[in-house]
């Protein structure tokens, strides 16, 4: 071969070529801004040609993509792999997790770092990068979960960003399975940190006090099923929260981001704050989009437990639909999956006690086709969206576009060719992941992935999937993504706080004596500004002398005898204007 | 000198696209952007322009002017080569004009008398919409023609201006009908123009004769009830909508909601709306009160521009015009005595970019990224010429600005490049100015000044069936067939009506 490229590992480049090199053709590219037909060529991981009648190095992969679109491998923005709940370890871990989620055309998971109590975030980070490191088949990145706030959780956040690769982190507002809520007074700390950092804080929104409540309540009524979850998990709770959360990161001029978005209260919440200019981003989980709360009161019990998530899906059943409008209209920016699954023996914990059952269900595997099922075959969203609302915006939001997001020279080999003409029905007994139910049993979904190519290799093919266990690399994200700061550093240098600047007060004042009592006393001062030689009312014009024209009243309600005592609600016997007195 | 030189190099600039920002330097060569990276090698033939510092941005695309328009008894006095020329100079590299054929006129000839007017004199690219002001079946085979062949994917509908321009509700549909099947995008100038005929009667008799009268003849509750009626038509033909000039807070709310629930509309506020308020219509000065009269009306509501920018910052907006259509102080003077007849227009096509950037970029809106998206990027998708025009790409046709956000500028009728003599942003401070400008690859300003060439322009054609709009409406298509269920036949009683409208009983 005459490639100058040196091979990666010691094999002959002519039996490490089929997978290095592959050359897709005749496909149609969709990016989040537009489409057109061209072939692509990628080598060593990275997309290298895009056009018409490319000049291809001999011994590369063809794949014939006619009649197909050609997207950007999904980025799942929300994963839990191996998530301990209530004891019991999620059964999906690194490997078959991300195995799953290339199954289904997700080629980037970003997974979070869950600290036990009192645990250091780096080594809970470090912990998570070694389990994931050896097991991950595709990209991933991680979120950071916080769950207390000192000095010490301060300066760990700034080493994660500065040198792990992190640029987000993540706070529950309420009690979520093993997670405690975040201690509500110092949201305003850590999104102030955040934004030091140039990271974006994620949330979890609940109100915990109202559940807490609600689930009192529930419980007093005997009810101890799954449907008892929903009820005691009301659109109000996490509403409520979402505004909250919103308004403590305006306040701090921080971006805030909000994980899974289930109602339509909440999703309104945010796309009247964001028409208000509030830097927000709402994601939806594909779970949202295909399926509502009626589920929580099916007669069995299994079933009802396996869509016991929080926040829970709702009851009101034009949600899905109400969501999948607001999400095509960019009203909310990203879908994740909020994948973490228990099989029914992990679930039964719970069996007479809705409050232990484990939370969570699955998602990677089938979000692209779920979201494609339901907004694009729907006629709500064209392809470009898709990929925006699957791949691009995640990659904008957390810093790795366009190297993840987008069919461009140069960006990594992540591509998925969609073929819309294809129709699969998920079912449980034919998925990839390691669970025994699927929240989206029998749905069928009319598109599906044909060839998933995750960093230059094929995973899948008409021949199934090749995966490779510890395949996938940890990427890095940059802290201060421009379309997430950009507009906060630009209000960063207005927002200054304003100043008035004042004659100080010198009228009569009560102030506290020795022993405690009140006693008024009367301020005594010279005329404002005579020591100072300075006019009371105006500053002096440019000219050095005091500008006649100038009325002597002023808007902050000072006078020029302030320094008179009077008493207070005292009548004013000659207002300006004239005396009145013939009318009192 | 610089129309010589076939190759520009622009050096360590900020290359800003709608969906990210990234420091590259940009090659271009024979009009074209061909190459775009780091460290660009310098030959010796090409010209070289130092951006380091500032931003290098799509020109822009100003959606909505009407230079050389014959209107109200009068003729717009930017013609096409002083509007695009002033276009230039203020960081507009594309303009898309409006045909106004009038009724009963054909729409082909009037667009061919367009094309004549604007081809010899224009000196950046342009494109044409076509307006619709009257309805027979030539008008709709001629829609036909105009989106296969001549380059034309847009029609404009007035719901204003009764008795000259406007179409009926039952036209309207047809007009909306037919563009949907051709490919195109609806606009509409939404106004009531009946309410608007009786409302002047009324302030006329009252005695107000002032330009105050054109703001009160023209409530927003007017612009807001013909946008939701334009809504409703097109949500039944499943037609794309563009709402050209959103003037008021309820019209926007309106395009806000209606995309919420997943029609294709687009709304287009324009500078003035961006910039300044209908307070000016109670000026004491006529002539500055008048030199605000446009259709729909600023709004008296001083809270509108903002709001509007919010809207246009978060993606309830999407792309900017200006509504071109300057009159000088004379020609205005035609309503002196009756403000119904004064030349509706106002001016900027050269302080869009700037307007914009002040309102939106320095205030921390928006970022410098949905600058460029509501000035150039999503016209043109929608107009379906991207990313020819509206991108800094390999391939992308070299119409570049190198922005400054360093620079001020004032703006004032004494020193703009319009034709007019008056400027309705006169002594708006904008930070934020076109250091260099480029249009199809030639310098048309630097920091020395504008230089231009009449009918360097060209004509671009924006082909039917715009991604954005159609990829939707085509599959809803697809879905939403009228559905019809099949049952047995009725066999009871029936009455019949007989010709004396006597009703009787008859056994079928």
């Amino acid at each position: 071969m005459a490639s100058a490229r040196t091979p990666l590992k010691k094999v002959p480049i002519h039996l490490q070529s089929a997978q290095l090199r592959v050359f897709i053709k005749g496909g149609r590219i969709v990016n989040d801004d537009q489409s057109f037909t061209a072939d692509v060529y990628i080598e060593d991981g990275v997309i290298k040609q895009i056009g018409n009648n490319l000049v291809v190095p001999g011994g590369s992969r063809t794949i014939d993509a006619k009649g197909k679109f050609i997207i950007p491998g999904g980025l799942d923005t929300c994963t839990h792999f191996e998530q301990t709940c209530y004891g019991t370890v999620s059964p999906d871990d690194f490997y078959s997790g991300t195995r799953a989620a290339l199954a289904g055309g997700t080629t980037t998971v970003i997974d979070f770092v869950v600290p036990e109590v009192n645990q250091s975030l780096l080594d809970a980070y470090k912990r998570c990068r070694e389990s994931a490191d050896a097991k991950v088949c595709c990209d991933y990145l991680l979120q950071v979960c916080l769950t207390d706030w000192n000095d010490k959780v301060s300066q760990e956040m700034e080493v994660l960003v500065k040198d792990n690769g992190i640029n987000s982190f993540h706070v529950f507002m309420a009690n979520v399975g093993d997670q405690r809520a975040f201690p509500e007074s110092v949201m305003y700390q850590v999104l102030k940190r955040c934004r030091q950092l140039g990271a974006l804080l994620t949330v979890h929104a609940e109100n915990g006090c109202l559940i807490e409540e609600k689930t009192k309540e529930v419980i007093s009524h005997g009810i101890a099923g799954p449907e008892g979850h929903v009820l005691s998990r009301p659109e109000e709770a996490e509403a409520e929260a979402v505004y909250r959360a919103i308004a403590l990161a305006s306040m701090v001029n921080a971006p805030v981001y909000i994980s899974k978005v289930m109602s339509r209260m909440s999703a309104d919440v945010i796309h009247e704050q964001r028409r208000k200019g509030k830097v927000v981003f709402g994601e939806v989980i594909p779970a949202a989009l295909a399926a509502d709360g009626s589920q929580y009161f099916n007669r069995s019990w299994r079933h009802a437990a396996g869509y016991v998530m929080s926040p829970p899906l709702r009851l009101d059943p034009t949600t899905p639909e109400y969501l999948t409008d607001l999400l095509a209209n960019d009203d909310l920016q990203v879908t994740g999956s909020d994948h973490c699954t228990f099989d029914a023996n992990q679930k039964a914990i719970g069996k007479d006690d809705f409050r232990k059952i484990p939370v969570g269900a699955n998602g990677t595997e089938d979000r692209l086709s779920v979201v494609w099922e339901k907004s694009v075959v729907s006629g709500k969203m064209d392809t470009n969206r898709f990929v925006a609302v699957t791949s691009a915006t995640a990659a904008k939001i957390f810093n790795v576009y366009p190297r993840k997001g987008r069919i461009a020279v140069g960006s990594d080999a992540d591509v998925v060719i969609w073929d819309p003409n294809s129709t699969r029905t998920i079912s449980a007994s034919s998925q990839q992941q390691k669970t025994d139910f699927n929240i989206f049993e029998g749905l069928t979904c009319r598109g599906a992935p044909s060839v998933v190519i995750n960093g230059g290799c094929v995973s899948v093919d008409e021949d199934g999937l090749h995966v490779t266990q510890g395949g996938g690399r940890f990427i890095s994200a940059v802290s201060g993504s421009e379309f997430v700061y950009g507009r906060i550093r630009e209000r960063e240098k207005l927002n200054k706080p304003s100043r008035v600047v004042r004659e100080p007060y010198s009228g009569p004042a009560l102030s506290y004596t020795s022993n405690g009592t009140l006693e008024s006393v009367k301020v005594v001062s010279p005329l404002p500004g005579t020591e100072k030689g300075e006019e009371f009312h105006n500053r002096v014009t440019r000219s050095g002398g005091r500008n006649l024209q100038d009325s002597s009243f002023s808007l902050s309600g000072a006078q020029i005898d302030d320094n008179v005592p009077q008493r207070a609600g005292m009548k004013v016997s000659q207002p300006p204007g004239g005396k009145a007195s013939s009318l009192w | 000198m610089a129309s010589q030189s076939t190759k520009l190099l622009i050096k360590g600039g900020r290359i800003v696209n709608e969906d990210q920002s990234f420091i590259a330097d940009v090659l271009i060569e024979n009009g074209v952007i061909s190459d775009i990276g780091q460290d660009l090698g310098v030959s010796n033939e090409a010209q070289v322009i130092d951006a380091t510092g500032k931003l290098v941005i799509p020109g822009g695309i100003d959606t909505h002017t009407h230079l050389q328009m014959p209107f109200m008894g009068t003729v717009s006095v930017d013609d096409f080569y002083t509007g695009t020329r002033a276009a230039l100079a203020g960081g507009t590299t594309m303009i898309i004009d409006f045909v106004v054929p009038s009724k009963g006129e054909s729409l082909l000839v009037a667009y061919d008398r367009w094309r004549q007017w604007a081809d010899p004199k224009v000196c950046c690219d342009y494109s044409l919409h076509v307006c619709v002001t009257w309805w027979s079946e030539q008008v709709k085979s001629e829609m036909e023609i105009l989106a296969k062949d001549k380059g034309v994917n847009s029609f404009k509908m007035f719901m204003a201006y009764k008795d000259t321009l406007m179409l009926e509700d039952s036209a309207l549909y047809f007009a909306f009908e037919q563009s949907k099947r051709v490919g195109a995008i609806a606009q509409v100038h939404a106004e009531n123009g009946s309410i608007i005929a009786e409302k002047v009667k009324e302030l006329i008799d009252a005695g107000v004769t002032g330009p105050e009268g054109h703001l009160q003849s023209r409530p927003e509750s007017v612009e807001a009830e013909a946008t939701h009626r334009a809504i409703t038509i097109a949500e039944q033909t499943n037609c794309p909508l563009y709402v050209v000039h959103v003037m008021s807070k309820s019209a926007a709310d309106l395009v806000s909601q209606a995309q919420r629930k997943g029609l294709v509309v687009f709304g287009e506020p324009i500078a003035a709306s961006l910039g300044t308020t209908g307070a000016h219509y109670f000026d004491k000065c006529w002539r500055h009160a008048a030199g605000h009269v446009m259709s729909p009306p600023l709004r008296d509501d001083h809270t509108t521009p903002g709001y509007l920018m919010d809207l246009l910052a978060s993606g309830d907006l999407h792309l900017t015009g200006t509504d071109n259509c300057t009159f000088n102080a004379n020609q205005k003077a035609l309503g002196k005595n009756d403000f119904s007849k004064i030349p509706n227009g106002v001016n900027g096509v050269e302080d869009r970019m700037s307007v914009i950037w002040e309102k939106g970029v320095v205030t921390g809106k928006m970022d410098a990224c949905r600058f460029v998206a509501v000035t150039s990027s999503t016209a043109a998708k929608v107009f379906n010429i991207y990313p020819q025009k509206g991108r800094v790409a390999v391939g992308s046709d070299a119409d570049v600005v190198i922005w400054n956000p360093d620079r001020k500028r004032v703006i004032s009728a004494k020193t703009h490049h319009q034709a007019c003599d008056f400027n309705i942003f006169e002594g708006m401070e904008c930070h934020g100015v076109p250091f260099y400008v480029i249009a199809r690859g030639q310098i048309v300003r630097d920091p020395h000044g504008v230089r231009v060439v009449a009918g360097s322009g060209r004509f671009v054609p924006n082909p039917p069936y715009a991604e954005i709009a159609y990829s939707r409406i085509r599959r809803r298509d697809q879905i939403n067939k009228p559905r019809k269920v099949e049952r047995e036949p009725y066999k009871g009683e029936a009455i019949t009506i007989n010709n004396n409208d006597n009703a009787s009983n008859n056994n079928v």
